[in-house]
């Protein structure tokens, strides 16, 4: 299988990678267009800041690019942020193939800390990325932003309030916490992924 | 909801894995890719390698092994040692860490603080603090312990916390590798002066002391070597333990 991670200037790719060579998958790396095109899969992962990325993604046409893309994707953290159609991070307009907003977490009790990081549930999942989940699993979070619920919720988590921890629509599949880091379950996912 | 996190803490010197008690008499205890694949099988939520000799001997990180340790490990893990300025951080985080912490650099350089939040975001960037309580209160030192300075620990916390820390990583120097448990009464102060997760660390001999670091100290994680090490606690045991004591664990 020909697995393709999007390369831009983002953190932290190199976890992605790893996590899918432990699968038996070696992905390629990169920005090219026309290797992109011929993957099968195509991971858009994504550490950093919505503003700054944006930008980098248009200068490089990558924002149309990825829209337009008929295989699988796979947006990850940052990744399916910029994949729905506004960041409060940056205030910038992103890719639109999600549409619905990105805001920042409000604290509301002294133990709300931010960035949500570490280790929570997802529930009410949907769709073939959960694939064989029957009950609430944990997955490793890091963000300060989120999504809302939305019509294209795959997994709900709680914190703070209730969001998208989870998002598809067609062949665009994205998660808010790192499956590359998750340990089995995450295995579990990215897997799922690789099978669509 | 989010989990309590138990964190193993694998020293390292030349290559292996080592753990001092009261930061001396340094003992073997395995092979640090091999502990951290199993600890992870155990339920371990992240791991802290540190590169204990790197600040005394001005010794440069260890990106190989961390390499060794991304590609096998599929949990987070933050590496630590030696980390003076930013090409030291973005040399382990391309190797594949996930945060880096930093100790006596940061009190020697403050703004270091600012500067790893900026170039790669606060989540990146854990500040650990070793303390000793004395007649003046609890004052920091630097290099392992072996150095003393004018720093207090409630002060330095909160700096650190505005200075875009993502978490604070405190060790009780007078706890730590006795075994009687977390100094959770500072614990629980700087969660109560902070905004960023605080771990726990230095004391653990029982399960009791991490319930406690939780409930008592109010930590978000609680960091551990030599119980873990020798198999006096198995993880997953005290994950149970945890959960049967209503710590939200992940199991």
């Amino acid at each position: 299988m020909n697995v393709a991670i999007i390369k831009y200037n983002a953190g932290n790719i190199f976890s992605v990678d790893y996590a899918l060579k432990r699968i038996g998958v070696s992905p390629i790396i990169t920005a090219n267009k026309e290797l992109l095109m011929k993957a099968d899969k195509i991971i858009f992962p994504g550490v950093g800041e919505a503003g700054t990325t944006m930008n980098y993604l248009k200068e490089n046409k990558l924002d149309i690019f990825i829209k337009e893309l008929k295989q699988p994707v796979l947006g990850i953290c940052l990744g399916m942020q910029l994949m729905c159609s506004h960041s409060e991070e940056g205030d910038v307009d992103c890719l639109g193939i999600f549409d619905t907003e990105v805001k920042k977490f409000t604290p509301q009790i002294r133990e709300d800390k931010v960035p949500h990081m570490g280790w929570n549930t997802i529930k009410n999942t949907s769709g073939p990325l959960f694939r064989g989940f029957e009950q609430e699993e944990y997955v490793y979070f890091v963000h300060s932003y989120y999504v809302p619920k939305n019509d294209f919720t795959a997994a709900e988590t709680d914190y703070i309030l209730t969001y998208s921890s989870a998002l598809h629509k067609d062949n665009f599949y994205a998660t808010q916490f790192h499956p590359e880091k998750s340990g089995n379950i995450g295995k579990r996912i990215l897997k799922n992924f690789l099978d669509l | 909801m989010l989990a309590k996190r138990i964190i193993p803490c694998l020293d390292i010197k030349d290559g292996q894995t080592v753990k001092g008690t009261n930061f001396i008499n340094l003992r073997q205890a395995g092979d640090p890719v091999e502990l951290g694949k199993a600890y992870s099988e155990q339920g371990a939520d992240e791991l802290v390698y540190l590169d204990i000799t790197a600040s005394h001997e001005g010794r440069k990180t260890f990106a190989d092994l961390v390499k060794r340790i991304a590609a096998q490990i599929n949990i987070p893990f933050t590496v630590g040692g030696g980390i003076n300025e930013l090409k030291d951080v973005d040399r382990l985080l391309c190797a594949g860490a996930d945060k880096v912490s930093i100790n006596s650099s940061a009190i020697k350089n403050p703004s270091l603080i600012d500067d790893i939040a900026k170039h790669f975001g606060s989540q990146v960037c854990v500040v650990a603090i070793d303390a000793r309580y004395t007649q003046a209160g609890w004052k920091c030192y630097l290099n392992g312990g072996r150095v003393k300075t004018d720093k207090y620990l409630f002060e330095w916390a909160k700096e650190v916390n505005e200075r875009g820390a993502g978490e604070i990583l405190f060790t009780s120097m007078n706890h730590d590798g006795v075994k009687t448990g977390y100094a959770n009464k500072a614990l629980a102060h700087l969660s109560e002066i902070t905004r960023i997760p605080v771990i726990a660390s230095g004391g653990a001999g029982k399960m009791e002391h991490f319930r406690d670091a939780f409930t008592i100290g109010k930590a978000d994680a609680a960091l551990a070597a030599s119980v873990f090490h020798f198999g006096e606690i198995p993880i997953m045991e005290l994950k149970a333990y945890l959960k049967n004591e209503g710590v939200s664990v992940r199991i």
